[in-house]
């Protein structure tokens, strides 16, 4: 009996593995500020896209390719979600799955975007795909409004991780 | 030893200048005069700022066809028009999209959605960019209000609340307009908003 109770859970377990990629945390506009003040040794890349924004859609493999690439060295790739949030469920969820999105994604649970994009970058015009780099552990950080290459994207590593 | 340190010097500063580049703003600033242009809109006509007599200012919003920001502002901007044409400002549409990259976006289907969703202002293509990139537009949509002189009073976005049009509690463009009918000045010039980049043609 036991067995079969542990068998069920395994079960369970491997089902949810396999139909929720992953768990979505959500944050607040002040936790860019957050973002910014980090002092660790790994580089954070925060990509802002949706799954409406096609741009967007069509750079997500480069993140995903260096992510894999850069796997097990200080590089961290958060793709911070801007989808409607009433399509989380219907969308952005589905998309993960679908496309098996490794990255962590957290969703921006925002309603003003202008109370938090220029916290981000004063510069920001607010269109999609943009990217931040956080390198806390020099206090470097840099932004990219619009899309990023592979090689664009690793040059800005580079930037900060030689 | 020498040639290394001229290089590394050589390296920093054209660093410098690439990181100037990135920053420095393109566009209008708050206060700058507005070109003119003339665009042919989904009547098959000609449209032109100048061609708008009578005006108290204008209310140049790039938009488009397919963003689903531009979707969810579309009946806003509808609403906008048709409160404020008749106190003298008119919205004036412009879809700034290269049709290649975005089929939904070319001028046949700006005149479906137009007539489909009836839209009672002009709704211009900006066939060659050329308008959008003299504004600095970067996304759609994104709002330009030009006072009668064709002073950019206002940039930025419709309000605070682009999911939810009941939940909405700051209207900063309609605030603005409000300023400017009134001859007040506008607290608050600039807003940021998301939105879809424009689909610039590729060189």
């Amino acid at each position: 009996m036991k067995s079969i109770k542990l068998l069920f859970l395994v079960v369970i377990l491997l089902i949810g593995k396999w139909n929720f990629a992953q768990e979505i945390s959500f944050v607040k506009g002040s936790q860019i500020t957050t973002w910014k003040a980090n002092t660790s040794d790994t580089l954070y890349i925060y990509n802002f896209w949706a799954t409406w924004c096609k741009p967007c859609i069509e750079e997500l493999p480069a993140f995903e390719k260096v992510a894999k690439d850069y796997q097990g060295e200080k590089v961290k790739i958060i793709l911070v979600s801007n989808d409607f949030k009433k399509q989380i469920d219907s969308k952005l969820k589905p998309f993960l799955v679908q496309n098996k999105i490794q990255s962590e994604v957290v969703f921006m649970d925002e309603t003003n975007p202008n109370n938090w994009l220029g916290l981000v970058d004063e510069n920001w015009s607010g269109a999609i795909p943009a990217t931040l780099f956080v390198y806390g552990k020099k206090h470097q950080i840099g932004f990219h409004e619009g899309v990023l290459t592979e090689e664009e994207l690793i040059q800005w590593i580079k930037k900060y991780i030689p | 030893m020498k040639k290394i340190l001229i290089a590394l010097i050589l390296g920093f500063g054209l660093n410098q200048i690439a990181f100037a580049q990135e920053t420095e703003k393109k566009g209008y600033q708050i206060g700058d005069i507005a070109t003119d242009f003339n665009l042919k809109g989904v009547d098959g006509k000609m449209h032109s700022l100048a061609s708008l007599t009578g005006s108290k200012g204008y209310l140049v919003i790039f938009t488009c066809n397919h963003c689903p920001y531009s979707q969810a502002y579309e009946q806003r901007i509808i609403e906008l028009h048709k409160k404020y044409a008749a106190k003298g400002i008119q919205v004036i549409a412009i879809n700034p999209n290269d049709p290649n990259r975005e089929p939904d976006d070319s001028y046949d289907n700006m005149v479906k959605r137009a007539k489909k969703y009836k839209y009672p202002f002009n709704y211009l293509v900006d066939e060659t960019q050329t308008v959008a990139k003299a504004y600095g537009a970067t996304r759609t949509p994104h709002v330009f209000l030009l006072d009668q002189n064709m002073q950019v009073v206002y940039m930025g976005a419709i309000d605070d609340n682009f999911e939810e049009p009941t939940q909405v509690k700051e209207t900063y463009l309609e605030n603005a307009l409000n300023q400017l009918l009134a001859g007040l000045k506008i607290e608050m010039p600039q807003t940021k908003a998301i939105g879809c980049s424009i689909k610039w043609k590729k060189s």
